[in-house]
């Protein structure tokens, strides 16, 4: 590689890196005052313009608490637990396209931090990290609560990773690749002349068991079981304080929007524009070199997959603050016994059209 | 004998921490978000499945039973608040009747009028903060703001009425502390035109909501004959199909004149309880509509120097009526010998006071029956097969206050 090479690297790294980071704030801002808008009340705005400084005041608050970890804790593993849940999202952003290419100079630059031929599965295999933090953190504090907790998160990230997969082999064979860049550019496309080609149109069945799985996969509301903050008082959590705790927050935000990133390369056509917005762009085609005209497209491509991605986190928001909690065996059944047959027979379907008409 | 216990205890805190039992002690409580104030319960686990359970009460106890024999009767009104803090209004009535009983007086009309209102304010308060507790220990947070919107509006009214919002201490013996405000039928009209709104959004984020449903439907449920056996009244055993409320099978004050209906379930399990109480948030909502029409004028107080609290006019412009308001207040109001056992409709069931007299100002005994104690008893029944998170809904829909569970 050359230096222009890791130069790039570098610099992709640090925008993800600082969209993730600098975004979680952002994040807890909005779903406050998101929530705050949603029940008839003001929400957090004394810190900063509408109060868009409250999450940063609340991370010097965490940071600059006394880290303290219980005495029967198994120091080793409960400081494991944080760490590894903080990453496991972060590292699963690398393999997301967040735009097709700039071209600067000579050079191309793909935008996307590891260029994988079968990144899906890197990101799934990141993703399923994310329950051992649980267990770690439940296990660890050696507390009931937690214990129970960590048992509940577990088991059903388990289960729902199976749903999950299912939904997404089905969509695998509709794009016949494991490259998300891949996807995306068959999504760009539309279909019946009036519709993108969006796997949502071309599988609306996997789109929405994928949505179910993904919002067990990060512990929302209504599966946020593990924490069950009435039931077990903070679930896996419980014994977490001043920065461990802010990961674990951190995290869960994180894992939203690597869920969301995911949900939307996959069912919402990625980076691909917004459709409609085509137009504006063509606009300048004719005043730009074509080189130009190519970082033009991939600069609206990253601000469409950022809005994108917005909505998806309000979606995530406006259903936490919405639905009630399932119960622990509910939920169970719901995974086994309704979203894994349906995602099996819709995957033979896929399976059986495909084989008939083709892709 | 103590050998024995200390073996079985050894034997069983051994089997506990045996990695392969599946039977784990859980203690919820008294600090724990879901046992509203100081509630505790042991539970014996066995994953999810709480299979065995046992209740602790008396972290709140405050022996306001006791302190009542060391104060007048004036003076004891301001610890009926601190009962069921939810619906202080309908302690600080629900006392004031029984000792009213036993003065044998009776308040005039307008005072009547007054209390039903407070007593069906109190209601409404009540019940909107069980259910949003309820569905807030659910996870459904937005339903909680919803509803307690409502209360804040309705306690801006009751301080409106007595300058107090929690703890109101508005009865007084023959009357009340303060008269009705002027501007108190359009406060009452704008807030029974914005609560049934409010009624009806939580009905439509909860009553259908499948999640909803799934995790109230067949939960907790209580028999007619259980609930008749633990002794429960009130929504919780209205909604098991009792149809007893005291408000019509013992009518006091001016309800007879008043038309609502008593709200009965059929299945008794949490969601029945959730129904009842909505209808009969409507119902009071009903209720306060009749007595803003019917509420008559005159006086406030009972006509009887030796109880009526004077004016304070006249107090501060007549020398012997402020020697008057000195004896009332220092030395308290002479209650002859007898016995006196009232009880109202309180939210949550039959809250009685029995007070026993030897003559003077100060009573000899105070009992308070507590509702919120029976109820108590028939969680450990319905906890035991349950699943922790069960556990959390069924003590939720029962409303347990500890205030008034501990006294």
């Amino acid at each position: 590689m050359t230096l222009f090479d890791w130069s790039a690297l570098a610099l992709k790294i640090l925008f993800v890196l600082g969209i993730s980071f600098g975004m979680v704030p952002q994040l807890v801002w909005f779903e406050r005052r998101g929530a705050a808008w949603m029940q008839a009340r003001v929400g957090p705005n004394r810190v900063g313009i509408f109060g868009l400084m409250q999450p940063l005041a609340d991370v010097i608050k965490l940071l600059s608490k006394e880290s303290f970890i219980p005495a029967a804790a198994s120091r080793f593993y409960y400081q494991l637990a944080p760490a590894i849940s903080a990453i496991a999202p972060v590292a699963a952003m690398a393999a997301i396209p967040f735009g097709s290419f700039l071209i600067i100079g000579e050079h191309k630059v793909p935008l996307q931090i590891a260029q994988l031929d079968m990144g899906i599965l890197a990101v799934l295999a990141f993703a399923g990290l994310e329950v051992y933090p649980i267990m770690l953190a439940g296990w660890a504090s050696n507390n009931k609560y937690s214990m129970l907790g960590a048992l509940r998160g577990s088991s059903q990230m388990v289960s729902y990773e199976i749903a999950l997969g299912l939904a997404l082999v089905s969509m695998l064979l509709i794009y016949g690749t494991l490259d998300l860049n891949t996807m995306v550019s068959y999504q760009d496309q539309s279909l019946l002349g009036f519709l993108p080609r969006w796997g949502v149109f071309l599988n609306p069945l996997a789109c929405l068991i994928f949505l179910i799985a993904i919002f067990a996969e990060t512990n929302r509301l209504p599966f946020d079981l593990p924490e069950g903050e009435s039931e077990l008082v903070a679930g896996y959590h419980l014994e977490y304080g001043a920065g461990k705790f802010a990961l674990f927050f951190f995290a869960e935000y994180v894992a939203m929007m690597m869920a969301s990133a995911l949900y939307i390369t996959i069912f919402f056509g990625g980076y691909a524009l917004i459709p409609g917005t085509g137009w504006i762009l063509n606009l300048f085609s004719t005043m730009l070199s074509p080189d130009m005209f190519q970082n033009l497209l991939a600069l609206a491509q990253v601000a469409s997959f950022i809005f994108k991605v917005g909505c998806m986190m309000f979606f995530f928001v406006w259903v936490r603050w919405t639905l009630p909690r399932f119960r622990y065996d509910q939920l169970m059944h719901l995974g086994w016994k309704l979203l894994f047959p349906i995602a099996l027979v819709n995957l033979m379907a896929v399976a059986l059209i495909i084989a008939w008409i083709g892709v | 004998m103590i050998k024995d216990i200390r073996t079985t205890l050894l034997d069983e805190r051994k089997s506990l921490s045996d990695f392969y039992n599946p039977q784990v002690l859980i203690n919820m409580g008294p600090s724990h978000p879901a046992m509203h104030g100081t509630l505790r319960v042991m539970c014996r686990v066995n994953g999810e499945v709480v299979e065995d359970a046992t209740c602790e009460i008396g972290y709140l106890h405050r022996a306001i039973e006791k302190l009542a024999e060391h104060k007048t009767y004036h003076q004891w009104i301001v610890y009926t608040d601190r009962l069921n803090y939810c619906s202080a209004l309908t302690n600080n009535i629900g006392y004031v009747m029984t000792v009213e009983d036993l003065l044998g007086i009776e308040v005039t009309e307008r005072c009547q009028w007054i209390r039903v209102i407070c007593m069906e304010l109190a209601r409404i308060i009540d019940h909107l903060i069980c259910i949003a507790i309820n569905a807030l220990d659910m996870g459904a947070l937005t339903c909680f703001w919803y509803l307690y919107h409502w209360r804040e509006e309705a306690y801006s009214i009751i301080e409106a009425m007595c300058g107090m919002r929690l703890t109101t201490s508005y009865a007084r013996i023959g009357g009340m502390s303060y008269d009705l405000p002027d501007n108190f039928d359009s406060m009452m009209t704008k807030f029974l035109k914005g609560l049934p709104k409010s009624i009806d959004d939580v009905e439509k984020l909860l009553s259908a909501n499948r999640i909803w449903v799934d995790r109230t439907k067949d939960v907790g449920t209580l028999t007619k004959q259980e609930v008749m056996d633990f002794g429960l009244t009130g929504p919780v055993a209205r909604a098991s199909g009792v149809d007893f409320d005291l408000r019509r099978d013992r009518p006091y004050y001016t309800y007879p004149e008043l038309d609502f209906e008593v709200v009965c379930g059929v299945n008794g399990d949490v969601y029945d309880r959730y129904l009842v109480r909505m209808e009969e948030i409507r119902q009071s909502a009903h209720i306060l509509a009749q007595c803003v029409k019917k509420l008559p004028k005159g006086p406030l107080w009972v006509d009887d120097r030796l109880i009526k609290i004077p004016a304070k006019q006249d107090v501060y412009n007549n020398m012997e009526t402020l020697i008057h308001h000195f004896k009332i207040f220092m030395d308290g109001i002479h209650v002859g010998p007898g016995e006196a056992y009232n009880a109202v409709e309180s939210p949550n069931g039959e809250l009685a006071f029995y007070i026993v007299s030897r003559g003077g100002t100060k009573p000899w005994r105070t009992r308070i029956k507590p509702p919120s104690l029976l109820l108590f008893q028939s969680f450990e029944y319905s906890m035991k097969g349950a699943k922790i998170p069960d556990a959390v809904s069924i003590l939720g829909s029962l409303n347990i206050i500890a205030g008034e569970l501990d006294r």
